[in-house]
């Protein structure tokens, strides 16, 4: 049974990966799951110098998701690569940095910094809902997105994924902007902008007001999303939003996904990956499907 | 060591108004220390994240061992708790956090006198601080009312309880500051747990008072286990971890000297 899939060139031994922000880069959840069995670990976004992110509270439970407004809180790259890069070397599994920076050039720092790392790729986030400069702003248009994409493929020494927010008219054309800049793949869903308020209190949640949902809850969305721009775009798409489980997995991977990620579900159960990873194997052997690639993208 | 098991609920019962006492048979138990929480996870997936809960008293005398929660109905998730029984099954992460000894650097003697500050449902983690202690232990409890008080028997069996009401209807009028101040209480150290404005107010006093302070934070959480930057608090100085001015509540603390941290 075959179940890893390739990525511009670059295998996984499996198509389950870490949602960036939900798994920091693997140390505190690698007490629970073996990373070594995942197909990669997805860091958090990071930054050319350490920001403090939002105030709190920074997360809020909401039905069968939650939001956060985390603000990409992070050590910078210098520590990063030091210590979490570090890390994550000693494991048998694909690492994917996610990069962000408030202008491009900053990006562009965090890019050429990664060059000669261990990083496997890098996926770039355009989409984060919750800071004031930079992220969603390149991904709600069109034109900057596509600036911002040739700009880093121009430096970029792996291969680079830029990650989508769903918080656009058309997504699918958001991904033929990027495959048409160069993007070497997309992922998506990021979060959708939520907002929740507290009745007694009469104020909002989260410190920052809004926030991104994440959970169960966005799971049909991302997953018409993904079937959306795996119609527009010939780049391989990571899936993510609400997965919780195989069956969540594989509704991803048939709309068009060739990996996906799991992000909140790690909140409610910090062994969901390893669990997914074993649901995908057991559905491939339970419908004699001897190879994973047959699936993607197999409901159109 | 982080237990993730289905527990077993051994008894449960209702302290006073929507404060309810559980005490559940878990492996966490051997792990555990005053001072630390357990994740507790609801059954139903409509509701993704654990609530975190203090642990009130750990009992390993018996194998597997037993831990006591003490906890209050704030919500959905924990009305879903509160309304289980003997012989209920209950998802739990644990234990997580530092507790209360992790952080101290000074020598505790049996000479030492701890001063230990509990407001509201800040009161369950002193129960089991009390008894692990090896010292001279001084316990000041703040409610609302003599009608929302809890664990007052267990506290006075472990050293002298001093309680303040908001409303004067038991010990002193006031809170637990205005008691401690009415009282004159001398102590080589404070280990405190309650709202936001009482530890404010425990930590200027231990500043008067030139002792060190333990205070227990409490922040919105979701993974409880460092990953997600979700429940951190402002630093008075860069951590070493985050390389800014936070510190993550869940595994840095809950417990932190109350120099290390801006209230």
């Amino acid at each position: 049974m075959n179940t890893s899939v390739s990525i511009a060139g670059i295998t996984f031994k499996n198509p389950v990966m870490t949602a960036s922000g939900t798994f920091g880069s693997g140390m505190e959840y690698s007490e629970f799951v073996d990373l070594n069995k995942l197909g990669a670990v997805v860091t958090k976004g990071v930054s050319l110098t350490p920001w403090s992110g939002n105030p709190t509270p920074r997360v809020a439970e909401t039905y069968g998701g939650m939001l956060n407004a985390i603000g990409l809180q992070n050590p910078g790259i210098d520590t990063f690569i030091e210590r979490d890069l570090d890390f994550l070397s000693r494991y048998d599994t694909r690492v994917i940095v996610n990069v962000c920076g408030k202008t491009t050039k900053e990006y562009v720092g965090v890019v050429e910094r990664l060059s000669d790392t261990n990083a496997d790729m890098l996926e770039i986030n355009v989409s984060c809902p919750n800071v004031k400069e930079g992220a969603i702003a390149f991904g709600q248009d069109p034109g900057a997105l596509a600036d911002i994409t040739k700009e880093i493929k121009k430096k970029a020494k792996q291969p680079v994924i830029m990650k989508l927010s769903p918080n656009v008219t058309d997504i699918a054309l958001m991904a033929k902007v990027c495959e048409d800049a160069g993007a070497d793949a997309v992922s998506m869903i990021n979060t959708i902008t939520g907002m929740k308020i507290d009745i007694n209190r009469r104020r909002f949640v989260l410190a920052n007001k809004t926030g991104g949902l994440s959970g169960p809850a966005i799971k049909p969305v991302a997953v018409r999303m993904v079937y959306q721009a795996a119609q527009a775009v010939k780049i391989p798409i990571i899936g993510m939003g609400g997965i919780a489980s195989a069956e969540d997995a594989l509704e991803f991977i048939m709309a068009g996904a060739t990996a996906v990620a799991v992000g909140a579900a790690n909140f409610r159960d910090p062994y969901t990956t390893e669990k997914v990873i074993e649901g995908i194997g057991q559905y491939m052997a339970d419908n004699k499907v001897s190879d994973i690639t047959e699936l993607i993208g197999c409901v159109r | 060591m982080k237990i993730r098991e289905k527990s077993a609920i051994i008894s449960q019962e209702c302290l006073c108004n929507g404060i309810y006492s559980m005490w559940i048979e878990t492996n966490a138990a051997e792990y555990a220390s005053s001072g630390q929480f357990i994740s507790l996870y609801s059954n139903s997936d409509a509701r993704l994240l654990p609530r975190p809960i203090s642990i009130c008293e750990i009992d390993n005398t018996i194998n597997p061992g037993r831990l006591r929660l003490v906890y209050r109905v704030a919500g959905a998730g924990t009305d879903e708790f509160s309304h289980m029984t003997a012989g209920d099954r209950l998802d739990i992460l644990g234990p997580l956090g530092n507790g209360f000894l992790a952080p101290v650097t000074e020598r505790i003697t049996p000479e030492t006198v701890a001063l230990l500050v509990g407001g509201g449902i800040g009161i369950p983690p002193m129960l089991e601080l009390a008894k692990s202690l090896q010292c001279n232990v001084m316990a000041v409890a703040g409610y609302r009312s003599d009608k929302e008080m809890f664990l007052t028997k267990e506290l006075e069996g472990a050293g002298r309880l001093i309680v303040a009401t908001d409303d004067g209807s038991f010990g002193t009028k006031g809170t637990v500051i205005d008691a401690i101040r009415a009282e004159q209480i001398k102590a080589d150290m404070i280990f405190a747990c309650g709202p936001k404005p009482m530890l404010k107010g425990i930590k200027d006093l231990a500043e008067d008072m030139g002792i060190p302070a333990y205070i227990s934070m409490e922040e919105r959480m979701a993974c409880g286990v460092g990953a997600c930057l979700g429940c951190v608090c402002e630093s008075t100085h860069i951590d070493d971890h985050s390389k800014v001015n936070n510190k993550r509540v869940c595994v840095d603390g809950p417990v932190f000297n109350a120099s290390e941290v801006e209230l």
